[in-house]
């Protein structure tokens, strides 16, 4: 499966019937050093682009939205202790939760990662 | 920059460049209703006229009544230390230490304070203080709604009326409530308060002792909270916490109060300070201040600032609480207090304060048609029952000097009869026996 984005710099990669979240590569570099991601509580639904959980760098205190909606089952509880595995591997062990409930046809929303690239050239 | 006032020709400089012809047009957008009416303050004056003004003030003879008032703020001892160490400019002029490398005096004596915090409440995590024990109760009950997820407090009717209040107005307009549970008699109603947590029970706030002087178990209610998943919220009065059991080994989530009772004089009522402490799970929720201890880049011990993603000037909108400010001048007495006194010390006061409200209660209780409220332990206060109504006993035995408790007929209806009488280490045996006395004269006339 490949992995989507949001303009929010979220990424989403289905495995199965769930959705694996995090942020993205290039959003951990700008925030700099990552200090705490507030998780969300299993069980939580969001909706697309709402709000879904927190992370606090050095430098700045984000949001992290939905980049598409679902019901939180499983959150990285490894980031508790350490958050820095954000740092380390933003868009593999540091994962920030799965959801499931997921419709699919909501990733038409998203950017693909030669899309997301693109994007980024132009921010 | 210099602490000056805008001049007239500033002023008119800064409305001539935003376009507004005076500072009447430049208000004008705020509807004539919303705007105050008058500060009803006098003129300005010179130093010496103000001199003379609070000289005759504080001879007015209201410093010399002897205070048997408490239900919130206490007339104890200040150690000369107190005075003297927090009037040190380096303390007194200090500003926000948001510079640590400039700041270190202030943030090692507020980590101090944080500590002695947690060592009387018994809790993980303190800030570096709040306004008020009343803002203290109100943050702590906002920090349950943002822990739990949920929207409804329960309120124990024996917690500071006043308290109540900031409570009910902190809430109003959040989409959360506060629900009231009636005490019985003079003491929480632990089997209605234990009845009333449900599912949407973000927690319950009560006091230790309550406003009428009653000393409580809350152990059972902390468990019963959570076992629903709500939080429990105890309010203490930080002399007390010498003798009663700490907020932490009852098994309360957060732990608030006034300081007030610590090293800060009565003083018209302010200003004080709240402190607020909690389990290190929760701290990423404490409102306002939190001053941690780190190592420079040698090793050094140093104080910062920190976790301060949870404040206005980084998270904005969202920044877990409006607080940006503290009470630090009035939390470092505190601080000053405390070690002055010392863990024994602490205690010994405690166990004054305590011995001699039971001395009081005894004379008191003596009194033809006197009878005693509350059926538990007490601390230093204690409710009694008047054969007539409280308020104008009060006011007769101002006449004479003396404070004799504060009427509850004002903050419960029906309680009109009922009078909290407040005996601390600084009342002598022959200040009691002549309030015993006078008290005794005014029934009887």
């Amino acid at each position: 499966m490949a992995k989507f984005f949001t303009k929010e710099h979220e990424w989403v990669e289905m495995d199965g019937a769930q959705a694996i979240v995090g942020i993205s590569e290039h959003a951990a570099h700008e925030l700099g050093d990552i200090t705490f991601v507030e998780l969300p509580k299993i069980g939580k639904s969001v909706k697309q682009f709402d709000t879904l959980a927190g992370i606090e760098s050095v430098k700045a205190a984000s949001d992290i939205y939905a980049p598409v909606s679902g019901k939180v089952v499983q959150v990285n509880d490894k980031l508790e202790d350490a958050p820095e595995l954000v740092n380390q591997g933003a868009e593999s062990e540091g994962w920030i939760c799965r959801l499931e409930g997921v419709d699919a046809s909501e990733l038409a929303a998203l950017l693909d990662a030669a899309a997301y690239a693109k994007y980024l050239e132009g921010l | 920059m210099g602490y000056c006032p805008n001049t007239p020709d500033e002023i008119r400089e800064m409305l001539a460049v935003i376009g507004a012809g005076s500072i009447e047009e430049l208000f004008a957008p705020i509807p004539a209703e919303l705007r105050a009416k008058s500060f009803d303050l006098p003129p300005g004056m010179s130093e010496f006229e103000l001199m003379r003004i609070m000289r005759e003030k504080a001879a007015a003879g209201g410093a010399e009544i002897v205070p048997f008032i408490g239900c919130g703020i206490y007339d104890h001892i200040i150690p000369a230390a107190v005075d003297h160490l927090s009037s040190r400019a380096e303390f007194y002029t200090a500003y926000t230490p948001y510079q640590p490398e400039c700041s270190q005096g202030t943030l090692q004596a507020l980590f101090e304070y944080q500590s002695a915090i947690c060592r009387l409440t018994g809790m993980e995590a303190s800030n570096a203080s709040l306004y008020d024990g009343g803002t203290a109760v109100a943050e702590a009950a906002l920090m349950s709604l943002r822990i739990t997820e949920r929207n409804r407090v329960i309120l124990d009717a024996s917690v500071n009326p006043l308290h109540r209040e900031i409570v009910t107005g902190y809430l109003h307009g959040l989409s959360a409530e506060a629900v009231e549970v009636a005490p019985d008699g003079c003491s929480s109603d632990l089997k209605s308060l234990i009845d009333s947590i449900d599912e949407e029970t973000a927690a319950v706030i009560v006091q230790n002792p309550n406003f009428f002087g009653s000393v409580q178990d809350f152990s059972e209610l902390a468990s019963k909270a959570h076992e629903k998943g709500a939080l429990l919220i105890v309010s203490s009065y930080p002399i007390a916490l010498g003798l009663v059991a700490s907020p932490g080994e009852t098994g309360a989530d957060i732990a608030v109060g006034d300081g007030q009772s610590l090293g800060n004089a009565l003083s018209f009522g302010g200003p004080y300070f709240g402190f607020i402490a909690t389990r290190k799970r929760f701290i990423r929720n404490l409102p306002g201040r939190i001053v941690g201890e780190t190592i420079d880049n040698q090793g050094r011990r140093g104080y910062v600032l920190t976790l301060q993603a949870r404040e206005q000037h980084i998270k904005r909108h969202k920044a877990t609480s409006n607080i940006c400010s503290n009470q630090s001048l009035c939390a470092l007495r505190g601080l000053i207090f405390c070690a002055s006194l010392g863990r024994k010390g602490f205690e010994e006061l405690a166990v004054l304060n305590y011995d001699k409200a039971q001395y009081a209660k005894s004379c008191l209780t003596s009194l033809k048609g006197v009878t005693l409220m509350n059926t538990g332990t007490t601390f230093n206060e204690f409710t009694l029952s008047l054969p007539m109504d409280a308020a104008p006993v009060v006011e007769k035995l101002l006449a004479s000097g003396v404070a004799a408790g504060v009427p509850l007929g004002q903050y419960y209806p029906g309680l009109d009869e009922a009078l909290v009488v407040t005996v601390t280490e600084k009342r002598s045996r022959a200040e009691i026996d002549r309030l015993a006395a006078l008290l005794e004269e005014a029934l009887c006339s």
